[in-house]
């Protein structure tokens, strides 16, 4: 890179990271101010594990992650393996442009029209309040799963259409031809769309907002909407140092893959039965 | 012989566009039978109705006289080698000539028997542990077979397996898989647009255009006496002409009234005459039948090619003795050299060596344009 | 493939996503539609929507006091605070995404994963961090004042959201056009410098033209969630620049759903009809280019 590169992508770094060294530094601050350090504590930690309101909205918020990516993954890719072998231009226009709808509409109107649909459903059954964890649920894999088919009709497009017919004509079942030979092809598109439907999850407030009983979000919602204190920053921080640890993990482990010593190994212990 | 496979009025369209026309084919016992035409001729789309990755709209596929139309791939004694190989890239060699060996739940033992034979048989020993993705063509090419072969189909089906090689690597694989084809016994199916393949590596050549058989036979009758047009244009080169059949033996084309050897037509009827660039002898303008200036000569090594312009009907002509452009020749064909064929919808569409390809009649057309063009622009530039 | 297995396939993969789709897509912007024509007790009106285009209230700038239609302003206002962060993004994030696609495999990579990791902390914290920044007693004015350059009143003005929403949204600008640029064939550039295209023009005559699909993505992320959101005003605007995501919270707050659901379906009908537009003018300028 040149040097006017270089400086150039500094600052945007600087830009990008301030927020978060600032929540990093000050989650550690002895005082209660958050724009004077006044010496490091982990005060706000042990009040943050004291917190059991907290803890169980973060509690809360990870399985509805978990579950919410796993279901999403399992039901788009199963999507994007019937998309792509749609032969009729039609239904393809037509599910290519409702599966659009989630990525294209501000997350406000997604949140709003489930919320409407909820609430209204729930009025029929005469229920008093139809918002809940399941709700919600609802809601996360209904806007994640855009973002698997995204991210595995691409792999399927590339993948040599011959594998499966091959894996069929040596003996296997439609079904088995599925995972012996095609899902070890798209599988990298598999792993970059759940961890994709993780993150939006995770990282998702507008439509938890109007879906939700009493999730995390709208409790870290509630607590911003007062004064915050660093216990949030601790949070925050705790966060930060997690996802920083699966990234290098999961770079690692990219460039192991990349080497025929690790694609050896794997086929190696597939053998064992 | 006994017939193995029956197509039996095989027809199949893909959104309207029928691209098998009422296939009827016999494949025999212990046969090299390959499918050969231009791309579009539905010679794969036949493949994967056998293989059973295609349905046929009509008619019935027959498998050792039983009806396989409704049976999935699976369950048919028929293997695949599949144009890219279709090799799984998550698995080194050895599970890549194993995979159909597990899915039947075979002893390890015994399968680790029978793929050492398959990698012996297609010259891969040492090979099992490697990754497909670091072998080179000819390699994976051998894993494909020893993967479809280990399972002992009764058919192997082979879909241009060697397009992708480059010449010397498909010769020896040519031979390769002859070679194996005789050790093996199994009958081969095999689909290539390279006439010269055909050839020399089967049995039966089933000649096809347009989603029709155009001819079965031995390579030799099929070059030799080729059944119209197209098949005569399709293997080998031709010079096609219009001719009328005056009589049994006597036939008049170019101008000219030739012996031939060829007999059973209606007097005077309309016919194509082939005439191989091979048989055709230069000699001096007097001695010759027929009287042309020669307009280009190109030399490939074992002999020229030669064009001679007849009354505007460009001959081709392959001879080891060196003639010059512009040079006025006699051309003379012996009786035998001539091939009869009925008119067919082929007629008059090949056999002109005006141009080799179509393609580059237009490409001509345009580069005139162009060149016209940028003329007039230089010369109002000047201006 | 076999026409039987392939329709069984299709049933099998496709079914449950297509009814969850229509179930939980198609069905609640429906039910938008629907809230948003009908009053209280469900029966048919146009009240709301035309509650949107002449509700007014007065505006007290100090001198005189201005009757203005409440909505329209609102969304004029959301409409230019999104134009604007949308533009810094670009302006911001098209060089970056020029060096990083430029740049060895390895920097790419790292710059790629550096981009998002923000994008993985939370929204609500990474919003309340800048607050904690702009404040008038924050960081940024201890940093100002501690090399004597004075103090800057910075939250609560227009300028404080529009950095919120540029922190937020400048990944998603950044990403697409990356992605563009990285498949971009280095062969091209060469052919347009060997035809004698200075560097400056190569950037104008072709790469710009060949990443126009990138930034075309790249604004409709970034112009989409800022103009409809509502907890960055909030935030740093000290909830003195009412945006359309405001309005829609607060009558949903304020149970009033079925002028929520007004302003989400004008709003959208809006952004639907501007996306049309945008994706006919850019069909358009590459067939042009």
């Amino acid at each position: 890179m040149k040097r006017a590169s270089k400086i150039y992508t500094a600052l945007i770094m600087i830009f990008l990271f301030a927020p978060i060294a600032i929540l990093l530094v000050f989650s550690f601050n002895r005082a209660k101010s958050l724009s004077v350090f006044s010496g490091f504590s982990l005060y706000w930690y042990r009040e943050l594990f004291r917190d059991s309101e907290t803890l169980k909205a973060v509690r809360n918020t990870l399985i509805l992650a978990v579950s919410a990516s796993l279901i999403s993954t399992v039901m788009g890719t199963a999507a994007a393996v019937g998309i792509n072998k749609l032969r009729s231009k039609f239904m393809r226009t037509a599910l290519d442009s409702v599966t659009n709808i989630p990525m294209i509409n501000p997350d406000i109107i997604t949140g709003i029209s489930l919320m409407l649909m909820f609430v209204f459903v729930g009025r029929l059954f005469g229920a008093a309040t139809s918002l809940s964890f399941w709700t919600m649920l609802i809601a996360h894999i209904t806007f994640c799963l855009p973002y698997v088919i995204l991210q595995v009709l691409p792999k399927l497009q590339q993948m040599d259409k011959a594998l499966p017919e091959a894996a069929m004509d040596l003996g296997c079942t439609p079904l088995r031809a599925f995972f012996k030979a095609e899902l070890p092809e798209i599988m990298p598109g598999v792993v970059t769309g759940l961890i994709m439907a993780f993150t939006l999850s995770l990282d998702d407030f507008v439509i938890s907002y109007f879906t939700a009983g009493n999730g995390f979000q709208t409790r870290i919602y509630n607590m911003t909407k007062k004064t915050v204190t660093p216990k949030m920053y601790a949070l925050a921080t705790i966060i930060f140092f997690v996802i920083l640890t699966l990234l290098l993990i999961s770079n690692f482990s990219d460039s192991d893959d990349a080497s025929p010593r690790r694609r050896e190994k794997t086929t190696r212990r597939d053998k064992k039965p | 012989m006994k017939k193995i496979i029956e197509l039996k009025n095989i027809t199949k369209a893909f959104d309207g566009d029928v691209v098998l026309d009422h296939i009827n084919l016999d494949i025999y016992d212990n046969e090299f039978l390959t499918l050969l035409g231009p791309s579009g001729c539905g010679k794969t789309t036949t493949l994967r109705i056998i293989g059973g990755f295609e349905t046929a709209d009509e008619g019935d596929v027959i498998f050792m006289g039983e009806n396989i139309n409704e049976l999935p791939p699976h369950k048919r004694n028929v293997n695949t080698v599949f144009q890219r190989y279709a090799l799984f890239p998550h698995l080194n060699v050895f599970e890549n000539v194993a995979f159909s060996l597990r899915e039947k739940k075979m002893p390890k033992d015994e399968i680790n028997k029978k793929v050492t034979e398959m990698l012996a048989l297609v010259a891969l020993k040492g090979f099992e542990k490697r990754s497909v993705s670091s072998l080179s063509g000819g390699q994976q090419q051998r894993v494909a077979i020893a993967r479809a072969l280990v399972n002992q189909p009764k058919v192997l089906l082979l879909d241009e397996p060697l397009a992708a090689l480059d010449l010397k690597l498909r010769k020896d694989m040519q031979v390769e898989l002859k070679n194996i084809q005789k050790a093996t016994g199994i009958t081969f199916v095999f689909v290539t647009h390279d006439q010269e393949e055909a050839l020399s590596m089967s049995d039966t050549v089933v000649v096809m255009s347009e989603g029709r058989i155009q001819q079965i036979g031995t390579p030799v009758d099929i070059y030799n006496e080729p059944e119209n047009a197209f098949v005569a244009d399709f293997i080998g080169e031709s010079n096609i002409l219009d001719g009328v059949m005056l009589e049994d033996r006597k036939v008049s084309f170019a101008g000219h009234v030739f012996p031939c050897v060829d007999s059973g037509f209606e007097r005077r009827e309309p016919v194509d005459v082939v005439v191989r660039p091979e048989d055709v002898d230069i000699v001096s303008e007097e001695k010759g039948q027929l009287r042309g200036v020669v307009t280009s000569v190109t030399f490939l090594g074992v002999h020229y090619e030669i064009i001679v312009d007849i009354s505007g009907f460009k001959w081709m002509i392959q001879t080891t003795d060196f003639h010059d452009v512009d040079e006025h020749v006699g051309l003379f064909i012996e009786p035998d050299a001539i091939h009869i064929m009925k008119k067919s919808k082929y007629s008059g569409m090949f056999g002109d060596y005006s141009s080799f390809s179509d393609e580059m009649d237009e490409i001509g057309e345009v580069e005139l344009e162009v060149l016209e063009e940028m003329e007039t622009e230089s010369e109002s530039g000047h201006e | 493939m076999n026409k039987k297995t392939r329709s069984l396939i299709q049933r099998m993969t496709l079914t449950p996503y297509s009814i969850w789709a229509a179930l939980f897509i198609v069905v609640p912007l429906i039910f938008v539609a629907y809230y948003a024509f009908t009053d209280n007790s469900f029966r048919f009106t146009f009240d709301n929507i035309t509650r949107f285009f002449t509700a007014t209230s007065q505006i007290d700038d100090g001198e005189s006091v201005r009757e203005v239609r409440t909505y329209l302003v609102i969304f004029m206002r959301s409409l230019k605070l999104a134009v604007i962060s949308t533009f810094i993004c670009l302006l911001m994030g098209y060089p970056l995404a020029y060096i990083m696609a430029r740049a060895k495999a390895r920097t790419q990579s790292i710059l790629l994963t550096l981009i998002m990791i923000p994008m993985w902390m939370n929204f609500l914290i990474r919003t309340y961090a800048w607050m904690t920044i702009l404040q008038d007693t924050g960081i940024l004015n201890s940093f100002l004042s501690a090399l004597h350059l004075g103090r800057i009143h910075i939250i609560g003005t227009e300028s404080a959201v529009v950095i919120g929403m540029v922190y937020d949204y400048f990944p998603y600008m950044v990403l697409p056009i990356y992605s563009v640029m990285a498949k971009l064939d280095v062969r091209l550039l060469e052919a347009a410098s060997d035809l004698g295209c200075p560097a400056v023009s190569v950037l104008r005559r072709v790469i710009w033209p060949l990443s126009l699909p990138g930034v075309l993505s790249g604004v409709t992320m970034v112009l989409i969630p800022s103009i409809s959101t509502f907890y960055i005003s909030q935030k740093l605007g000290n909830g003195k620049f009412f945006l359309i995501g405001d309005a829609i919270e607060g009558q949903y707050v304020a149970n009033n759903l079925h002028f929520a659901a007004a302003i989400a379906f004008i709003l959208m009908v809006i952004l639907l009809a501007c996306m049309a537009l945008v994706q006919k003018l850019a069909n358009r300028k590459i067939i042009v280019a």
